[in-house]
């Protein structure tokens, strides 16, 4: 159900550094925590993207593991269920590594052949 | 035509992070403490906003509220009795209403609350699980009401808000004598995705346990002070953790 808002906050991100290009492929980095649903969020982007330079870009999403890490022994572990508990020494002292992550990786532009070495103003 | 590949490496939600950072610089300048009130639609966070606030004034905490809501000022007018501040924000947009608040709409609001008259603003969430996990908008603080008829298992459903939260308040503890719930294994579950958390069993409608809650936001600006001298203190101590580069490392599995 956020996969709208966040659909939002890619096609404004990807915009700003389009900088006017047209848009051709998307590579998003979204960490398992973030529980995103990606039928979703590719069924919004669609939505979201029409009239702006996204629109009918590709989509790639690398997924990123729900790692955590123990501060006290040092252990890192994957999760599948949401259990933020050390098994050696309990819960406390336990923080995510990886798998909050929901930034856009890169973005692929068609730039004008000419055009391309020349700065836009 | 030919295709660039440009390297963007962004957070998604950096718009937002950024608007959130000046609605907190405003909050600072007045030297006012942010709480985002979180919950699920009907958990009552007003209910639990009109039995605490109640004379809290005269005992040295001036509040006040920023209504989030998708449409209506029924939350606003109830709390309009305490005559404290309420401002009420309204997410519908002519799309349908947004089902939470984000920075900007935050923002949009601001010079209509008094903050110069206040210690503490309090922003009653736009009722939802999810999204207003996601948004920050600017808080010292994020807490949460989690009622004893949603069920036990809701902080391993919805662990991202239960994760964001300091204080989960299971509200709603007078029907337990009703119901078939047990509340021991909600705050085991609240304690397996958050350890950290803050837990009060609370009933709005009693009473009970709320006089715990009132003085947990009444020392609530004391501790935020208190807090951001110790950050503050350890900003260079701080810095070296985070340079850590997991991508590379390959997780063992628990």
């Amino acid at each position: 159900m956020h996969e709208f808002d966040l659909s939002s906050a890619i096609v404004q991100t990807v915009n700003k550094h389009a900088a006017g290009r047209k848009v051709t492929h998307i590579t998003l980095r979204v960490g398992r925590l973030r529980q995103v649903v990606k039928d979703t969020l590719l069924f919004y982007l669609a939505i979201v993207g029409k009239d702006t330079p996204c629109e009918g870009a590709t989509l790639e999403i690398i997924d990123v593991p729900a790692v955590l890490r123990c501060k006290t022994c040092k252990n890192e572990w994957e999760i599948e269920i949401p259990a933020f508990i050390c098994g050696t020494c309990g819960p406390g002292a336990v923080e995510v590594a990886t798998g909050e992550e929901f930034m856009v990786e890169s973005i692929e532009v068609e730039d004008e052949e000419e055009a391309a070495c020349t700065a836009p103003r | 035509m030919h295709r660039t590949k440009v390297r963007v490496v962004e957070d998604a939600l950096d718009a937002n992070n950024t608007i959130a950072g000046a609605n907190a610089s405003d909050f600072e300048r007045s030297n006012v403490t942010v709480v985002n009130l979180m919950s699920a639609p009907g958990a009552g966070k007003t209910t639990l906003l009109e039995r605490s606030l109640e004379g809290i004034a005269e005992e040295g905490l001036r509040v006040g509220v920023l209504e989030g809501d998708v449409q209506g000022s029924f939350d606003a007018d109830r709390l309009s009795v305490l005559h404290i501040p309420v401002v009420q924000l309204n997410t519908d947009n002519g799309f349908g209403g947004e089902c939470h608040l984000d920075a900007n709409m935050v923002r949009s609001a601001l010079p209509a609350v008094p903050l110069d008259d206040i210690d503490v603003l309090i922003v009653e969430n736009v009722g939802n699980l999810v999204c207003p996990a996601e948004f920050r908008i600017g808080e010292d603080s994020r807490i949460m009401v989690c009622s004893v008829t949603e069920g036990e298992d809701k902080p391993l459903k919805y662990p991202l808000m239960f994760r964001a939260c300091e204080l989960v308040v299971i509200n709603k503890v007078d029907l337990l004598q009703h119901l078939d719930f047990d509340v021991d294994r909600l705050e085991a579950n609240i304690k397996q995705v958050n350890h950290d958390a803050t837990v009060m069993r609370v009933s709005a409608k009693t009473g009970e346990g709320v006089g715990e809650f009132r003085a947990w936001l009444k020392a609530l600006p004391a501790r935020i002070a208190a807090q951001e001298a110790h950050d503050h203190d350890h900003d260079h101590a701080d810095h070296d953790h985070e340079h850590h580069d997991h991508a590379e490392q390959q997780p063992a599995t628990a």
